[in-house]
């Protein structure tokens, strides 16, 4: 299995005043940590390693952009370079991708 | 806020990676088979029963399932489960031996994202393959990977079990592998099945397992390996992985006649958790077995607590420990320190626990050397059995 945080690296790979949403190969699954992901095309398995991360990621298909995800989701200024980096490591591992 | 790893060793609500062996059968007589496969169980599930375990993983959100056997692809229903599979969004990963990967197959595969190969391969040359896999075995697995690259099937797994006689042919099946763009997986012998009758012989020696450490520590995540070599941990750097014992939390096993056992290593009684038979099937199973939860309570580290390295290693693998004889709270039989080989050597070798469930052919193809017997009684594994007609019905294959 390969496996690995969202919560590590750069913020490259997400412009947060774009829209995006899951891919649709992948399927999440709500754990009490947060989430698991799974990419069945890449085969890449992926844990959201907090609850609020799963309710950005919940509203991504609904906000206008990634920015207002995290506020949807409640993320405060302070902790949203955090969720950046988190949101762009699942962008760049095609666990999320553009939505039109 | 409670670190993932805590989350696992608790346990989920489903697993997060689920081994199902599909049928004792198999064209091959390996000499380390985990599930000591050959013949047919004809308790095997039904077709509708294996749909209905599917199903169920549908529900628990299962995202794939490692299918293995036994050899899966012989049992005549194989592509309509995987079908079936798919179709419900249960994605299939298979180990096989390639005996079925013909053109057609590969053909098929490549043109399917939600089903995943892995091609056994126990020898980077034919010599020391087929010595642990039996005569032909290397070059059927060679003929399925290049059936499989010349579909364009791109990062197939070939799925090497480390062995003595294999360990020293590491950069030679990185680059086999490489060469058919697939991927290679490294994963640990383990004395369950048959593997207990040559764990001693083909396990690798300590000098190997350090260079097999310093060897995946250098290839890190283009390697996978199952999460096999947490026991190594103890070395020092954590390698890629969760690294820890997921059994019962996060991983489980369903044999071919539906039993769940903790792991794909522990087929004995004293790992069975239930059966998909059971009233509530393999969902009660998982969530309610008095094993799983006592396998997601904390685990005691007994001699290991005084040891610097337990909080890397976490005591290695709970059956190699077992089939070795060894306390399950101690070290691994191969811990990093020596301390295992320490307690192994105290061990009485005729009292260790037998593998359940030998499903050997009974005419094995020839061995090099006579095979150690021990001759004796087994203890029976219920009071029942003492009845002369246990092993009449339904099936004698214990």
């Amino acid at each position: 299995m390969t496996a690995h945080g969202a919560e590590v690296g750069t913020a490259a790979g997400i412009d947060l005043d774009r829209r995006y949403a899951l891919h649709p190969q992948v399927a999440m699954r709500p754990e009490p940590f947060g989430a698991l992901l799974y990419h069945f095309g890449t085969r890449r398995l992926s844990f959201l390693k907090d609850p609020k991360l799963l309710a950005v990621v919940r509203a991504l298909a609904e906000q206008p952009t990634a920015r207002a995800a995290c506020a949807a989701a409640g993320v405060g200024a302070d902790e949203l370079p955090r969720y950046r980096i988190a949101l762009a490591t699942l962008a760049r591992t095609q666990m999320l991708r553009e939505a039109p | 806020m409670t670190r993932l790893v805590e989350h696992f060793e608790r346990g989920l609500d489903a697993p997060i990676c689920l081994t199902w062996e599909l049928t004792y059968a198999c064209n091959l007589s390996c000499v380390h088979c985990l599930s000591s496969s050959g013949r047919r169980d004809p308790r095997e599930l039904s077709t509708a029963e294996a749909m209905a375990v599917v199903d169920e993983l549908e529900r628990m959100q299962v995202f794939y399932v490692n299918i293995g056997g036994g050899e899966p692809t012989v049992r005549p229903d194989f592509w309509e489960l995987v079908d079936y599979a798919t179709a419900h969004r249960v994605g299939v990963k298979f180990s096989t031996n390639g005996i079925r990967i013909s053109e057609d197959v590969a053909a098929r595969l490549a043109a399917s994202d939600y089903v995943d190969v892995q091609i056994s391969l126990d020898g980077a040359t034919a010599e020391v393959n087929d010595a642990v896999r039996g005569p032909g075995s290397y070059a059927t697995a060679r003929g399925a990977m290049d059936r499989l690259a010349a579909a364009g099937f791109r990062g197939f797994k070939v799925s090497v079990v480390c062995t003595r006689s294999n360990l020293d042919q590491l950069d030679e099946f990185k680059g086999l592998t490489d060469s058919y763009g697939a991927q290679l997986r490294l994963t640990r012998l383990r004395p369950a099945g048959r593997g207990a009758d040559v764990w001693d012989e083909l396990h690798p020696t300590p000098e190997q397992q350090r260079r097999l450490y310093d060897w995946l520590v250098e290839h890190g995540d283009r390697v996978l390996t199952g999460d096999s070599f947490f026991h190594l941990a103890g070395y020092g750097q954590a390698l890629p992985g969760l690294n820890l014992c997921g059994a019962g939390r996060v991983v489980c096993l369903i044999d071919p006649v539906g039993d769940v056992y903790a792991c794909p290593f522990a087929i004995h009684d004293a790992f069975r958790a239930g059966s998909v038979r059971d009233p509530g099937g393999f969902t009660a199973v998982w969530r309610s077995s008095t094993l799983f939860a006592s396998l997601r309570e904390p685990q005691s580290a007994g001699a290991c607590a005084s040891c610097g390295a337990y909080d890397a290693c976490r005591g290695g693998c709970m059956a190699a420990k077992f089939f070795t004889g060894l306390p399950l709270a101690g070290p691994d039989p191969e811990c990093v320190r020596g301390f295992g080989a320490t307690a192994l050597s105290s061990v009485d070798q005729s009292r260790t626990p037998r593998p359940d469930g030998d499903h050997s052919h009974r005419t094995a193809p020839a061995v090099r050397r006579p095979v150690p017997v021990t001759i004796g009684r087994r203890r029976p594994h219920r009071a029942c059995d003492e009845n002369p007609l246990a092993g009449a019905v339904p099936t004698a294959t214990h």
